[in-house]
């Protein structure tokens, strides 16, 4: 019994021995040497690995900054702050971009867009863009607010309110996963400080868009007349801000369908 | 034909999740999409084949009465197998991460979490008790293995497909996981009606 007991200990004690300094030699034989700005680089990110910006998470991105392959301000997430303390890290200067956030252009909810039949099946806005008139609402251009966008946001911005989707400008962090997920492509990245959007992505006739939307753009050419630096234009039967917008107002303030926020 | 037996008693008939219940930590908590639980399954099959080709070196001239110390120490397999696979992973990863970089990348999550899943020591502790040759704890180990991979991206199958319907609140997350589970456990069952040989 005592015997037992003795090899039981001294065999596992050495074996423990054994092992221990053969991993100890192995993990400083095998070393793996890691660039040091990497790892500070990566300290700064936000650690989300949301693919954002493109790169296999945010171990990918430090590495493509590190090696100069990225800019700083690669990160659509973490925006300024983290922008400047990489741009720190490596001690370069760098002009930023501005902030951008996602917006969905419709205003289609529950109450504003007719429904055309009563949909039951799969809750997912991939699967239902794929059946005819893409969804209930009678518009095949609205947002069909089944939330695809909500399940790949990891910032909690995105939220289906009376049958669509909102964006909190505040937590979006512009890292674009909703706008490449949406099959109906109404998200799109607009700057954070624009305050007047045509939120409506309807390419269909006016008298269409009249006939199931209270709210969509009818293609009337108000905002176009009333704009004083050509800033808006209507093509395709739907209003587009161009570069030139001032971000004024005059048109939003003109717009008899309230389409532009 | 006997081999040809062991392969597929151990990935089917007994398959190591479905009808031993072993490893069902990585089975439940890895199985939300199938790439993963790809990787998950591959990371095993690599850890249980390496490891078991050690154990049973270790087995076989040092604790089995004709071994080296004379003595039967069979008593000690469990610890000492536990030790030595958990050394083995931990060198595993750092000898993937110094010279094979992508597949480092490709499993480098998931081989710490299998160090001491039960699975991996399950297939160890077989192979010693059923007293079987190294040939046959090969085919043994990497039917286990490939078991437990068919039966992972199975699940994970499934649970792609019911992620958009509309499950009952109480039923959801990992509730209808385990009655997915137990009703692939079932038809599992189905393969011990083979009659092989």
């Amino acid at each position: 019994m005592i015997l037992n007991i003795l090899i039981t200990v001294l065999l596992l004690a050495i074996l423990g021995l054994i092992l221990g300094i053969f991993l100890g030699f192995v993990s400083e034989k095998f070393k793996v040497h890691i660039d040091e700005k990497e790892l500070k680089i990566r300290e700064c990110l936000p650690g989300n690995n949301c693919g954002g910006c493109g790169y296999p998470g945010c171990d990918g991105l430090a590495k493509a900054i590190s090696l100069g392959e990225a800019e700083v301000d690669a990160c659509p997430v973490g925006g300024e702050s983290v922008a400047k303390k990489i741009a720190l890290v490596l001690g370069v200067e760098k002009q930023l971009a501005n902030r951008k956030v996602a917006f969905v252009h419709c205003l289609g909810g529950c109450d504003k867009t007719k429904k055309v039949y009563n949909y039951f099946g799969l809750r997912d806005c991939l699967s239902i863009s794929t059946i005819p008139n893409k969804g209930e609402k009678g518009c095949t251009y609205a947002c069909m607010g089944y939330g695809s966008c909500v399940k790949v946001c990891k910032f909690d911005a995105i939220h289906i309110i009376e049958g669509k989707a909102f964006v909190d400008k505040e937590k979006c962090t512009g890292c674009s996963a909703c706008v490449r997920i949406c099959p109906m492509n109404v998200i799109k990245l607009v700057d954070y400080n624009k305050k007047h959007i045509v939120a409506c992505s309807s390419k269909n006739k006016g008298v269409v868009t009249n006939k199931v939307c209270t709210v969509g753009c009818i293609a009337c050419k108000m905002c176009e007349k009333t704009c004083k630096v050509d800033g808006i234009s209507v093509n395709d039967y739907l209003a587009t801000m161009n570069e030139k917008c001032i971000d004024c107002g005059d048109c939003a303030l003109k717009c008899p369908r309230k389409t532009i926020t | 034909m006997n081999l040809l037996m062991i392969a597929i008693s151990s990935s089917l008939i007994s398959n190591v999740v479905l009808s031993r219940f072993l490893g069902i930590c990585p089975f439940i908590g890895v199985s939300n999409k199938k790439k993963t639980a790809t990787g998950m399954g591959l990371a095993v099959v690599f850890v249980i084949f390496l490891s078991n080709l050690l154990t049973f070196t270790i087995n076989y001239f040092f604790l089995e009465e004709t071994g080296l110390f004379n003595k039967d120490l069979r008593y000690l397999q469990t610890i000492v197998f536990i030790l030595v696979i958990a050394s083995l992973v931990q060198f595993v990863e750092m000898f993937l991460k110094k010279f094979i970089k992508s597949l480092y990348d490709a499993l480098g999550v998931y081989l710490p979490l299998i160090t001491t899943n039960c699975a991996v020591l399950g297939v160890a502790l077989t192979v010693a008790q059923e007293s079987y040759s190294l040939i046959e704890g090969v085919v043994y180990s990497l039917g286990t293995s490939i078991g437990f991979l068919i039966s992972i991206v199975l699940l994970a199958s499934i649970r792609e497909k019911i992620e958009e319907n509309d499950i009952p609140e109480s039923f959801k997350g990992k509730p209808i996981v385990l009655v997915i589970a137990g009703l692939m456990s079932i038809a599992f069952f189905g393969f011990s009606g083979l009659n092989i040989g």
